[in-house]
């Protein structure tokens, strides 16, 4: 019998085309998301060279980050970022690649449609020309953030060069506290492992609380594995996983459907399997997590305070918390409570979802946006947008003093007109907190969706257990 | 792609940890269709203030530094974002090779994709590595990738670890896309086998 196999293992060797000699490895890719930032380079090197899209068919394409939030049917204004959405247009047609337009209903951020549409399955490998295809591992799908040069290479060939990777477990134990949410116990690991605690490895996520999440959640949780430094996440698939896909546009068609299902579950790690770091972090007394610097690692309790420089043993570590206090203009021991917010921001691939619009709406219910506060709420998709609006959660923020937009990335990067002006302070469902990254200058708290509606309608960093 | 072999060049330095991609370019100068031209822009936000000005405490705005060819940087150098406008951004100013004791992955990747050496050192070389980086018109190092050595101002030599394969790429300036076309027949039969074996995978996409 062949020794015990990791998730990751299985879908590794399940997708090898080649292995040159010194290791190196020809993957097969079955799932190609392509969006208008990093392809441009892409296409006008396979045009350069004469060369063709091999599988269309596995490929979709969707304009997100550029894409404006209010009305569609107006051409975008920034000059740049029409070109880009237009030459996505362009190259899609020339190329024979499926597209999901402006004006399309299933038009979303990227990593929120594939999921949507059953695109994304177990098993399978999944890339995209940006770091937070992680997103697709809560599917057991190995999924990679790759470069435009790669984006290239896949279109071209539908293959990725890529050297092995080692195999992290990470078990989350215990069952997530009330008002605490998968994004409460990502940030919580990234706060334990730091931003460079999983580089070179792959996560597989397991344990109680993992298998306790949601899709919605554990989407959340893969989506910021990259934060953590990973190449991926992985979460073996399970009757959620499948209870989730079954009759999405995309997913296996009755008669393949019971096959497929059949085949993943196979897929799940073996009894005994080894890696090569484990991990545990037990979740049971974490509390609402909130970001206090510049980078997603600087993570603390609400219930606690904006730390001193001199508190970390690292004299690296040290230089750059005092120069994150300064950026963020706080002061350090102040509680994160008193942290006054100007903006707030609820969507994005970490937390676009329909789950997120309602622990949202649950908060807003009944209650005003505090005086000053803009608060923006951007769904992860025209189908996410579409559902809530069933729900009649749009109504409930709107009149809470909410803005309710289109679907896009929006302020999570502020290519678009969302963005933050300098010395702007936000609470944000996204992903990354770094220095000018929601618009120059602007200072970024990392939350989940119920924390950042607390701290809308309390105009602070608010502990959701006490509204 | 071009080859990268021998490079002999001034090195600066970047005593910071964390170096991330959005500080490499930021993401307002992502919006270009081309690969060229983001040099002027790399490390906008550090390099410049708000109305354009050049800060002149910025490592690269001094005048020993304008024409570096290398970076010399603290831990997880490149973090962040995957834009492979970073590594544009650093070869369209110049930029070869960064040296550092760790690097992001795709980062990392990039690099090699894009005719730039990231070279992984100890945290001891390092520190002898500043120094010398730190010594203004005096601060050239030459790396000869064939023999994986880097040579100090005063001649001290340290020796550097690098996949076999990338670089065998790096010395040729080999493209990937070409390399693995010559295995369409190996692509074809992993196609054929999997459209057996797991036949929800094709024709999934369409609109
Ligand atoms: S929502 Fe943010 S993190 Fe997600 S794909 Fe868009 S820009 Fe990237």
């Amino acid at each position: 019998m062949s020794s015990p196999k990791t998730l990751f293992d299985k879908i590794w060797e399940n997708h090898l085309v080649d292995v040159q000699d010194d290791g190196t490895c020809l993957l097969y890719i079955d799932r190609h998301l392509v969006h208008e930032v990093t392809s441009p380079q892409a296409f006008e090197g396979l045009k350069n060279a004469g060369r063709k899209v091999r599988r269309p068919d596995l490929t979709l394409a969707v304009p997100d980050h550029n894409v404006p939030t209010t009305d569609r049917t107006k051409t975008i204004e920034n000059e740049e970022g029409r070109i880009q959405v237009e030459t996505l247009q362009k190259n899609c047609k020339e190329f024979g690649v499926p597209l999901f337009d402006l004006q399309d209903i299933r038009q979303g951020v990227v990593h929120i449609i594939g999921p949507e549409q059953g695109f994304t399955l177990p098993g399978t490998t999944t890339v995209c020309g940006d770091s937070h295809t992680a997103t697709h591992g809560a599917f057991g799908s190995l999924a990679f953030g790759i470069g435009t040069s790669e984006v290239e290479h896949v279109l071209a060939t539908q293959t990725l060069l890529q050297s092995p990777l080692k195999n992290m477990r990470i078990t989350v134990e215990g069952a997530l506290p009330e008002a605490c949410t998968a994004k409460d116990l990502v940030l919580a690991l990234i706060g334990k492992i730091g931003t460079a605690g999983g580089t070179g490895y792959v996560i597989e996520f397991t344990g109680q609380a993992i298998r306790d999440l949601s899709m919605e959640g554990r989407m959340t949780v893969c989506n910021m594995t990259i934060e953590g430094g990973a190449r991926a996440g992985l979460i073996a698939p399970d009757q959620t996983t499948f209870d989730y896909l079954m009759g999405r546009p995309m997913s296996p068609k009755a008669g393949a459907w019971e096959q497929a299902v059949e085949f993943w579950k196979t897929l799940p790690s073996d009894e005994g399997a080894v890696y090569d770091k484990e991990v545990t972090l037990d979740v049971s007394e974490i509390v609402p997590q909130v970001t206090w610097g510049t980078s997603p690692e600087d993570v603390a309790p609400i219930t606690g305070n904006v730390p001193y420089p001199a508190d970390f043993a690292d004299p690296g570590k040290q230089q750059a918390a005092q120069a994150s206090l300064d950026y963020m203009g706080l002061k350090a021991g102040m509680a994160m409570q008193e942290v006054v917010i100007d903006t707030v921001f609820i969507g994005s691939c970490t937390n676009g979802r329909i789950e997120d619009i309602r622990a949202a709406a649950e908060v807003a219910k009944g209650r005003k946006v505090a005086d000053g506060v803009r608060a923006l709420v951007v769904p992860g998709s025209g189908l996410v947008k579409e559902q809530a609006e069933e729900e009649g959660l749009d109504k409930i923020l709107v009149e809470s003093g909410f803005e309710w937009r289109d679907p896009g990335c929006s302020m999570c990067l502020a290519m678009n007109d969302d963005r933050l002006e300098p010395g702007q302070r936000c609470a944000s469902t996204s992903n990354r907190n770094f220095k000018g990254r929601q618009g120059f200058g602007g200072r970024t708290h990392l939350v989940s969706p119920a924390m950042a509606a607390a701290a809308a309608v309390s105009g602070h960093l608010a502990d959701v257990r006490d509204l | 792609m071009e080859k990268f072999d021998k490079l002999t060049g001034v090195a600066a330095p970047m005593n910071m940890i964390n170096v991330d991609t959005d500080m490499i370019i930021p993401k307002n100068f992502l919006k270009t269709i081309k690969r060229s031209g983001l040099g002027r822009n790399l490390f906008d936000e550090m390099r410049f203030d708000r109305d354009g000005n050049e800060n002149p405490d910025f490592v690269l705005n001094k005048p020993a530094y304008r024409k570096a060819q290398i970076i010399v940087a603290g831990d997880n150098f490149g973090c962040g974002s995957s834009r492979e406008h970073a590594p544009w951004a650093l070869l369209d100013f110049g930029i070869r090779c960064v040296i550092s004791t760790s690097f992001a992955d795709i980062f990392y990747n990039n690099c090699f994709k894009n005719g730039i050496l990231p070279i992984k050192v100890s945290k001891e070389d390092l520190d002898n590595l500043m120094d010398d980086a730190e010594r203004g018109a005096n601060a050239t190092l030459s790396i000869d990738l064939e023999n994986q050595t880097i040579e100090g101002p005063d001649g001290g030599t340290v020796t550097f670890g690098i996949d076999a394969f990338k670089k065998h790429l790096l010395l040729n300036g080999l493209d990937d896309v070409g390399l693995t076309l010559q295995k369409a027949d190996k692509v074809d039969s992993f196609e054929d086998k999997q459209k057996a074996s797991q036949p929800w995978i094709a024709g999934a996409a369409t609109v």
